[in-house]
């Protein structure tokens, strides 16, 4: 028979404000099973803690159930505390009495009387708990950085500097991501070329990073410490140890119709090519859909040139398999798709661009050479106009609920180079607010308007239509409550930034959470932001959230200390909460192995005796528990009943339920 | 009929004195004519009791899973619907291919003894089948009927008379059998689904109290072929559950369906079986229906191997709730 302590934590007034502890721990001691039942201001705290400790030796305990906040906040501290105490840290169970209860409800009685019931059914499970003992798994002393953008490019550098070796994987040719397009930075100027490729050099340079650009992610398996992670390294069609990078190829080729990519399609490039001067790997490219060799087997000129005889037209899509210990999901961001907002007549008009078009324009490596010329007629534009949160803070379903966060700032920058640049041009900025928090942000912002007298509108913009060669910009100014209408060279848009979208795919590889934006969910939003809730998988850079270059950076680095610290173990606790197969009612059937999403159930065939000298062989499931991660899946999957999960045994589902539903 | 019959049984003939089969699996007959009962024949002079005619509904496949863990081959006798509970067992690894031959039968539909009780026709001696027109003898004198005005509700809902894919190896067929429309066989529970939950209720109600717990409908489903039923498994929280007694059989049955939802070919074996003649097969039915709309047209069974909508996540798949959200 149990001996059960029930603590009930009053959470300073979090708890306490709400729900009548004194009279939930009263309750609770009359429950069957229970010997002593408490209830105290902070049970995390010290004096808390040790209160538990000394009511465990006291009252010879065998279980407690403390009713406090959410078992992800300090679960793992009550179980410490347990484990110090000479208790089972599996004998602990946590009544979720803050998250699930007082935060809730406003009703006093009603709060207190479903703060007995939760406090009732952890009473319930713990009566059916056993002891469990966590085993030992080794980890694999390398890291895989998914995405080759700033985020990824630092988290790996960290890493590598650190000792561990790092695999970057990269969608396009080149790493580099979206900063290498970006012209300048905030909020110093600096360029971001500058900046960044020297970066990307160290990570070719360095003896622990392995680049495996022009790569996806094809299948995960695995868990913490031990991910198997199958690689697709798409045919580039063109040999990477051969290639010098020379660019004689790109000359030669006589397609020269793609659109450039990395130029956000504003210009044209070869069907071989070097996406940009300082790609990394510096070699070259072909795109199936434009090479006249690829499509009609008739050319072959860039082969003919190529002097270390780098092309192979019959290149394949290889596959590799890699081992690593930590996941470091480093996708990024891209520009949304305006489809919903014709209002800015985007699609209808050249001279409508994105911001990262105007990136572009203004670049000396862009299409115009760094000089700023509209698309349309590649005239120098006189008047622009800028408009602000394209997109960003919609809650017509049209947009984004959030805000991108990075516009406001861009805006500001784009406006100030071009005033700076072209002092005849007029700059107007519609705007909803302008959000600059963030060192030397606000100071940038009001030099913006202050010095370099750029015209903020606050209002948005209804219509954006041609006349002409002009572009008439139809919005309100609400501070002079009047409408206006801004005849236009040239209209910016800072429309609102997503997750790369292949970031879907991934995140469902590695059963990494999502929110309703496609951004993934970190472990805690404020206590760990660079975790996923998955262990061993990491978020760095703008997969997470909108974030500009310094807040990813220093992401990017929290996240390669946290991967540190999981690689400087040489063992893991594995999780005891794992499922078993009972072999005597086992049917072998398969449906558990379909379902398990770590590969953790394999089939043996196992003699059984039948009694009267027979014996009889028999298909049963047997799970790897170093593989299986407790998920339950296969518990619910199974139609006989043979699976079951240590620690979340069916059996304790059912007494919880049931707790629950009895009056 | 007697063709097929004597087709038949030449072939299990043929098979055992080749030492292919060492038994066969087939209907015997019963103490009444029209009480064929599945049966295993060993020796080729048993074989005079084999039978095969309008009353052979059952499904043989089930008996393959205690068979095929003998020594030896057996030769089984598959009408089409059976051939997708069989590919259903060989999914489940339930069934060792190896130590079964299989021959996929004609099948124009069996005939439900109740249904012909039901028109006054009485002491059934005998059976004339010429394609739809089925000839009844009795001891006072001969009733022509329709086929279908006779047959087994699983038999009036075919879902269709197509050979499961790789499931026989070779077929006997005399005559072209009829297409199938697949969907006819989800009218009653479309009509179930336009009741209000209360109508609904009250129809289930109404149906489920008839339950004996005789537990035919479990032993006779091929797709409940575990070596401990969680009925019986004191262990398992389910047994007091079935047993509520504030509406018996409710739980039992609803526990039953969906411990074989996704893996039930609707065989129609469930309802066949019942002494109380409840609709059980409506509530599999209301699944497949649902799984069929959810993740796609899916029949259980029609491909051994293939992996089954309910434990199979891709990710196109249907998020929880979405179907209510589009009002469906």
């Amino acid at each position: 028979m149990q001996r059960i302590g029930v603590f009930v934590c009053w959470c300073g007034n979090n708890i306490a404000a709400t729900v009548d502890v004194e009279r939930v721990s009263e309750i609770l001691s009359h429950e069957y099973g229970v010997v002593y039942s408490t209830n105290y201001q902070f049970m995390c705290s010290e004096n808390g803690q040790q209160l538990i400790k000394t009511a465990i030796k006291e009252h010879n305990l065998t279980g407690i159930v403390v009713c406090s906040c959410s078992p992800r906040m300090h679960e793992a501290t009550f179980r410490k505390t347990a484990e110090a105490a000479g208790l089972n840290p599996y004998m602990v169970e946590i009544a979720n009495i803050r998250e699930h209860c007082s935060w809730i409800h406003k009703d006093r009685e009603e709060a207190t009387a479903k703060a007995v019931i939760l406090g009732r059914t952890a009473i319930a499970k713990l009566l059916l708990n056993t002891p469990l003992t966590a085993g030992e798994v080794g980890v694999t002393k390398r890291a895989l950085v998914i995405g080759g953008g700033i985020a990824g490019i630092q988290t790996a550098l960290d890493i590598a500097e650190a000792g561990y070796e790092v695999d970057i994987v990269e969608q396009r040719a080149t790493i580099g991501g979206r900063m290498a397009q970006l012209d300048k930075t905030f909020p110093t100027l600096d360029c971001s070329a500058c900046i960044l490729t020297p970066k990307m050099v160290d990570c070719a340079q360095s003896e622990k990073i392995d680049i495996l650009a022009y790569s996806e992610v094809e299948e995960v398996k695995g868990f913490v410490g031990n991910f198997t992670v199958k690689i697709r390294r798409k045919a580039r069609y063109v040999d990477e140890t051969k290639c010098t990078g020379c660019g004689a190829c790109m000359n030669a080729c006589p397609s020269k119709k793609g659109l450039n990519e990395f130029n956000m399609n504003l210009n044209t490039r070869p069907a071989i090519y070097i996406p940009f001067a300082q790609a990394i790997p510096n070699v070259a490219v072909i795109d199936p859909e434009q090479c006249l060799k690829l499509k009609t087997g008739k050319c072959g000129l860039c082969q003919r040139k190529c002097e270390v005889g780098a092309i192979d037209y019959t290149m394949q899509d290889t596959f590799i398999e890699r081992n690593y210990g930590a996941i470091v999901v480093a996708t990024g961001f891209r520009i949304s798709d305006l489809k919903y907002f014709n209002e800015y007549g985007y699609a209808d008009n050249k001279d409508v661009i994105t911001s990262l078009e105007l990136e572009r324009l203004m670049n000396a490596a862009g299409p115009t050479g760094g000089t700023l010329l509209r698309p349309s007629d590649k005239k120098h534009p006189k008047v622009i106009t800028f408009i602000q949160c394209v997109g960003s803070r919609d809650i017509s379903g049209c947009g984004k609920p959030y805000c991108s966060k990075i516009c406001c700032m861009y805006t500001a920058k784009h406006a100030m180079l071009i005033r700076e640049k072209y002092p005849d041009t007029e700059v107007h900025v519609f705007y909803i607010d302008i959000r600059t928090p963030g060192k030397n942000y606000d100071e940038f912002y009001r030099r913006a308007v202050e010095q370099y007298g750029v015209d903020y509108i606050k209002g948005m913009v209804g219509k954006v239509y041609a006349n002409g060669d002009k572009l008439m910009v139809q919005g309100s100014d609400l501070l002079n409550n009047e409408q206006i209408t801004i005849e236009s060279d040239l209209v910016v848009l800072a429309a609102a930034i997503e997750p790369e979208p292949s970031v879907r795919r991934i995140a469902t590889m590695l059963s990494a959470s999502i929110d309703t934006n496609n951004f993934l969910t970190e472990a805690h939003a404020k206590l760990r932001p660079v975790e996923s809730p998955t262990a061993g998988v990491y978020l760095s850079g703008m997969c997470q959230g909108p974030k500009d270059i310094p807040e990813t950076v220093s992401q990017a680095s929290a996240c390669a200390a946290k991967v540190i610290g999981l690689l400087a173990k040489d063992k893991l606790k594995s999780n005891p909460c794992v499922s078993h197969s009972d072999e005597m009612m086992c049917n072998g059937c398969g449906t558990c192995a379909n379902v398990c999403p770590y590969g953790a159930i394999t089939y043996i065939d196992k003699e059984f005796r039948l009694g009267g000298g027979k014996t009889e062989t028999r298909r049963v499931a047997s799970v790897n528990e170093a593989v299986c991660q407790g998920c339950g899946a296969c518990t619910v999957a199974c139609p006989s009943g043979a699976m079951d999960l240590k620690g979340f045994a069916n059996k304790q589902i059912m007494a919880e339920v049931e707790s629950i539903c009895k009056r | 009929m007697q063709e097929l019959e004597n087709l038949m049984i030449k072939k299990a003939v043929e098979l055992l004195d080749g030492g292919v089969v060492d038994r066969v699996i087939g209907w015997k007959k019963g103490e009444f004519y029209y009480d064929n009962t599945p049966a295993t024949f060993y020796k080729k002079e048993e074989l005079n009791d084999f039978v095969y005619n309008g009353f052979c509904g059952a499904n043989l496949s089930k008996y393959l899973v205690a068979e095929s863990k003998k020594g030896g081959k057996v030769l089984v006798f598959l009408k089409p619907c059976d051939t997708y509970s069989f590919n259903q067992l060989l999914t489940e690894k339930r069934i060792d291919r190896d130590k079964v031959y299989t021959v996929g039968i004609e099948c124009r539909g069996h005939l439900n003894i109740e249904s012909i009780r039901a028109r006054g026709i009485e002491g059934v001696v005998g059976l004339e089948e010429k394609g739809d027109e089925v000839t009844v003898k009795t001891l006072y004198g001969d009733a022509k009927l329709k086929r279908g005005e006779v047959m087994l509700e699983k038999c009036l809902s075919c879902k269709t008379k197509k050979f499961a894919h790789n499931a026989c190896d070779e077929t006997i067929v005399l005559h072209e059998m009829p297409e199938e429309d697949p969907n006819k066989r989800f009218s009653m529970v479309i009509e179930l689904e336009k009741m209000t939950p209360d109508e609904r209720f009250a129809f289930w109600k109404s149906q489920l109290s008839k339950c004996i717990r005789c537990n035919a409908c479990r032993n006779v489903c091929p797709a409940c072929t575990c070596f401990k039923c969680v009925f019986d498994n004191p262990d398992s929280g389910i047994a007091a559950k079935a047993n509520d007694d504030r509406f018996e059989e409710k739980l039992f049955h609803i526990i039953r369906s969906f411990h074989v939802a996704g893996r039930c070919t609707d065989c129609g074996e469930c309802s066949r079986v019942c002494p109380q003649n409840i609709p059980l097969h409506l509530l599999n039915r209301k699944y497949i229906k649902d799984i069929n709309e959810l993740y796609g047209e899916y029949q259980a069974g029609a491909e051994a191997g293939s992996r089954a909508p309910l434990v199979d996540f891709r990710e196109e798949d249907i998020n929880p709730g979405e179907n209510l959200k589009e009002g469906k």
